[in-house]
């Protein structure tokens, strides 16, 4: 695919990193040379430097063959004009912005073939505050991800010896659980190692399991494989940008919120957008602020500043002195690796929770949802199956005949409002949504072509 | 230093070198000249070391860093060098010592088009062929051409692209990705060769001439067939042909993409480097033309005009090609052309030289501290087609033309040192570092009265000149070699 990315801040550059690997011809526009001489020494893709949102710089970055043009520079209004002049001169196919303020935002008929054409709007910060939030919610799960709307999850857990089905059988699960309980393990990591679940399959302590179930299971099937701990319900938040602001609207009404502000003019204006939640002036490492604020009784601390040192130095002493657990945000994807075996719990690397609703449109076939996991070596994927049982690899089959790349399997079908388990007698319907889990993304090709259906039937 | 890697990728770049040698083994059984033997006999050497080299390194990471860029295609050239010198050494005729091997195919790699060889004619069609071929694959780059077939080098493939390709503006990528743009590159090249070679076959070359200068014209090189180059034709219409595909050979082979993606010429005409390169080379024409015209060399203005713009041209795109022995012209013309030797075409085509682009960077870069005397207040951005050159560019441009001169002048005093004339060394030296071929007094018609030792400096200087100096003189400072 032809992509051009406007825009090579953190998002844009993450993009054009993870989307050159796959087979596309990526352009990367932005004004500052520096940043593009750097990019392209280190990635196989083009750099072209100019205003993004103008006729001459798109047409020099080849918008006239582009099929899909992703808008990320840090201006909103710069991402809606390249939009409008790539549909209006170039006829670009596909267009994605980045659009960040509300006043657009609340109104969804601005954007269309008539008005500003934008296909798909993404805002990385809510995309990733909504992340940070699905955590909270399942305290002990290591990823949350949404799939149909939110009815289905995907949950990622590691096991405690405590947990009932530890050391047993995956197919005990559903004889542990009540009966209108259902759940399918999706992959299990050991020591890193992806391992395909079978019904023999023997979890152990320490293992990542990924699982999928309704939404309002999701607490019995974790109850399985760790002890639960209590619902969180003291939240520090560190760092009041964007993130760190929209959180503390989101969970104020549930939780008891606290959020940390170095800049006081700024912590006086975020103070004005809550109702409930305290601001606090200060710096998030200094530790006389974390005790007199009771760090060692927070259930969650959350370091969202946008300095990744900071973040990791406050976490670690946050947990140092006390807090439950820890969450921190980290751009460079060296340093999430780093503090993987740490005492930090959660290492949020906001590349990656964003990257997946790009590659959604980038794939071929019709996908509605794509997660990337374990540092875009994995891949959980909503499709849609199309055709009939001619036209179709997948329609009309039941579910063990499907010809799945090796390291695929498939959790779950959602069909209508049905949310079914992918038993291996479950047939496949036209419309179904199928849940995938790809341990290898090199398979990622063939995934495709499983749901495009084959053009000589039709 | 990632010293494996390097040596993983030379290997490859060697298996796939070695396939040069099937061609001309392939003419010499069916014209069975009896020369086989060499081709065979390198082919199998390059294979076995080639192989070699991939199996033993098959494990090393295939990501090639900036530096191991420069030692990947500095090696290439000097192994090339030597390697594709072998089936010279070995035929039996032309009977070259090994120096004078290596010479003749570093001269051809780099498009020089220098010769140690008196008698072409009476050569063996493959030896022939092979030379035209060698000139061919140096002229838009054998590392170019590996980036282009092998999926292995996707990775450093911009490291390798940008080591040897000719020209200031290095970055620029005809397409995305690199494999695509050296793809584009090879192809544009194969399609002008093909149209050369049926222009040369229509106006009167046999099929194996018409190929073989073809393979010289693109690649600017000046190899010929004939001992008297295209003068053995004695035909006004072959020159014409000749000089068409020279002065396209000179232009910027990105501008050709545009040209065939968008069907339009006027990229070439809105282009400030092909400006300055029509703008010289009209201007050498019109001078030569009156010099040669007003001292009656030639009779009429015709003739005149005929003799003095073909050797321009061929000068200017460093090719090469004679057609007179222009180094007996009368007044300034031999000097002139020599010089405009060393000025070059345009950057980013076969030709070789300091580069009509730089040439234009260091006039207007000149002209802006003229501009600065008179109004010391003045801020004066210096502008090519409308774009303000970043001070970086100027800067690497100014270097650039330093070590040009140096190694020019270093390399011309050890020449003298080895027993030529002083006109004659620095013009071997000169024309070996412009890729041009052609020198001036005795090394005029051919390089037969260099000593050995000087046919080695000329050798050096023409890689020097061919991957653009830094390439290779980045090898021989210590920072580079530091862990």
């Amino acid at each position: 695919m032809k992509i051009i990315i406007l825009g090579a801040g953190q998002v844009g550059t993450s993009a054009a990193a993870s989307l050159s690997r796959e087979d596309n011809d990526i352009t990367v526009v932005d004004l500052d040379a520096m940043k593009l001489r750097e990019l392209q020494d280190r990635l196989d893709l083009r750099t072209v430097q100019g205003f993004g949102s103008y006729p001459s710089v798109l047409e020099r970055a080849g918008a006239q063959d582009a099929d899909l043009l992703v808008a990320l520079t840090n201006n909103d209004e710069t991402n809606m004009t390249a939009c409008q002049v790539a549909y209006a001169l170039y006829k670009t196919p596909k267009r994605i912005a980045r659009v960040r303020a509300r006043e657009y935002l609340d109104h969804p008929d601005l954007f269309g073939d008539q008005a500003v054409p934008i296909d798909v709007l993404i805002s990385p910060e809510q995309i990733v505050t909504e992340h940070i939030q699905r955590l909270i919610e399942y305290p002990g799960a290591l990823q949350v991800l949404d799939f149909a709307d939110g009815r289905v999850r995907m949950v990622a857990v590691r096991t405690y010896a405590d947990g009932p089905l530890v050391g047993h059988q995956l197919s005990e699960l559903r004889r542990h659980m009540p009966s209108d309980v259902d759940t399918r393990v999706a992959a299990v990591y050991r020591r890193d190692k992806p391992i395909i679940p079978e019904g023999d399959t023997v979890i152990e302590a320490g293992d990542e399991v990924f699982f999928i179930a309704a939404r309002n299971d999701i607490r019995t099937v974790m109850r399985e494989l760790r002890r639960l701990g209590e619902p969180a319900k003291r939240i520090v938040i560190a760092g009041g940008g964007n993130i760190g602001q929209a959180l503390a609207k989101a969970l104020e009404n549930r939780y008891y919120v606290k959020l940390i502000e170095r800049d006081r003019e700024h912590a006086r204006r975020i103070a004005e957008g809550l109702e409930k939640a305290i601001v606090l002036v200060g710096d998030c490492a200094d530790e006389d602020l974390l005790r007199e604020e009771n760090i060692d009784q927070t259930d969650v601390y959350c370091a969202l500043t946008n300095d990744d040192e900071a973040n990791i130095l406050s976490s670690l002493l946050g947990k140092r002195m006390g807090a439950g657990k820890v969450m921190t945000l980290i751009n460079r994807p060296a340093y999430v690796d780093l503090v993987e075996a740490s005492a930090i719990d959660i290492a949020i690397s906001p590349q990656q929770v964003t990257i997946g609703a790009l590659l959604t449109h980038v794939r071929r076939g019709d996908l509605v949802r794509v997660h990337s996991l374990r540092r875009g070596a994995a891949e959980a994927i909503e499709a849609v199956a199309h055709g009939d049982s001619r036209s179709s690899k997948v329609v009309g089959r039941t579910i063990q005949d499907i010809e799945l790349p090796p390291g695929t399997t498939i959790g779950g079908i959602v069909r209508g409002e049905q949310v079914l388990m992918a038993h291996h007698d479950l047939q496949v319907e036209a419309g179904d949504h199928l849940l995938l889990f790809v341990v290898d993304k090199r398979c990622i090709g063939d995934i495709e072509n499983l749901f495009q259906p084959s053009p000589t039937f039709l | 230093m990632r010293y494996g890697t390097v040596l993983l990728i030379l290997g490859v770049l060697l298996c796939m070198a070695s396939l040069t040698m099937l061609p001309p083994m392939g003419i010499s059984l069916w014209e069975g000249d009896g020369e086989h033997m060499p081709f065979l006999i390198s082919f199998l050497l390059l294979v076995a070391i080639g192989g070699f080299l991939w199996s033993t390194y098959r494990d090393e990471p295939r990501e090639l860093r900036l530096r191991d860029g420069f030692l990947v295609v500095a090696a290439m050239w000097i192994v090339m060098g030597m390697a594709a010198a072998l089936p010279l050494t070995l035929a039996r005729n032309p009977a070259l010592s090994f120096t004078d091997a290596v010479f003749e195919t570093v001269s051809g790699l780099t498009t020089t088009g220098a010769t140690t060889i008196i008698g072409l004619d009476t050569l063996p069609s493959s030896i022939l062929y092979y030379r035209q071929q060698l000139q061919w694959l140096g002229g838009m780059g054998i590392i170019v051409l590996a980036v282009a077939v092998l999926p292995m080098l996707r990775i450093g493939g911009m490291q390798l692209y940008r080591a040897e390709t000719p020209g200031p503006m290095k970055d620029t990528k005809l397409t995305p990705r690199i494999t695509e743009t050296a793809k584009a590159l090879w192809y544009i090249y194969l399609v002008i060769t093909v149209l050369c070679a049926l222009s040369y076959w229509v106006a009167g070359m046999s099929v194996f001439d018409a190929i073989g200068h073809a393979f010289s014209t693109l690649s600017t090189g000046g190899f010929s067939t004939h001992d008297a180059s295209l003068s053995y034709f004695h035909s006004p219409l072959i020159e014409f042909v000749s000089i068409v595909f020279m002065a396209v050979s000179g232009i910027n082979f990105s501008l050709h993409f545009l040209a065939w993606r968008r069907l339009s010429v006027r990229v070439y005409l809105e282009d400030p480097e092909v400006q300055t390169y029509f703008f010289v080379l009209g201007m050498g024409a019109l001078a030569s033309t009156v010099v040669l015209f007003f001292t009656n060399i030639y009779d009429g203005v015709f003739e005149s005009f005929r003799f003095g713009l073909f050797q321009v041209v061929s000068c200017i795109t460093t090719t090469g090609y004679t057609t007179a022995s222009f180094y007996t012209w009368p007044a300034m013309l031999p000097p002139l052309l020599l010089i405009l030797g060393m000025m070059g075409a345009c950057g980013g085509s076969t030709a070789g030289g300091l580069k009509s682009l730089r040439v234009l960077m260091l006039y207007r870069q000149s002209l802006r501290e003229i501009g600065r005397l008179i109004h010391p207040n003045a801020h004066i951005p210096i502008k090519i087609g409308g774009t303000r050159l970043s001070g970086r560019m100027v800067d690497s441009v100014w270097g650039f033309f330093f070590f040009y001169v140096v190694s020019y002048i270093v390399l011309g005093l050890m020449m003298t040192a080895t027993g030529l004339d002083i006109t004659s060394a620095f013009a071997a030296v000169g024309t070996s570092i412009a890729n041009l071929g052609p020198g001036l007094g005795d090394v005029g018609p051919n390089f037969t009265v260099v000593s050995d030792a000087g046919k080695w400096i000329c050798a050096f200087a023409m890689i020097l000149g061919r991957l653009e100096i830094f390439t290779v003189l980045v090898l021989f400072t210590p920072a580079f070699w530091r862990q």
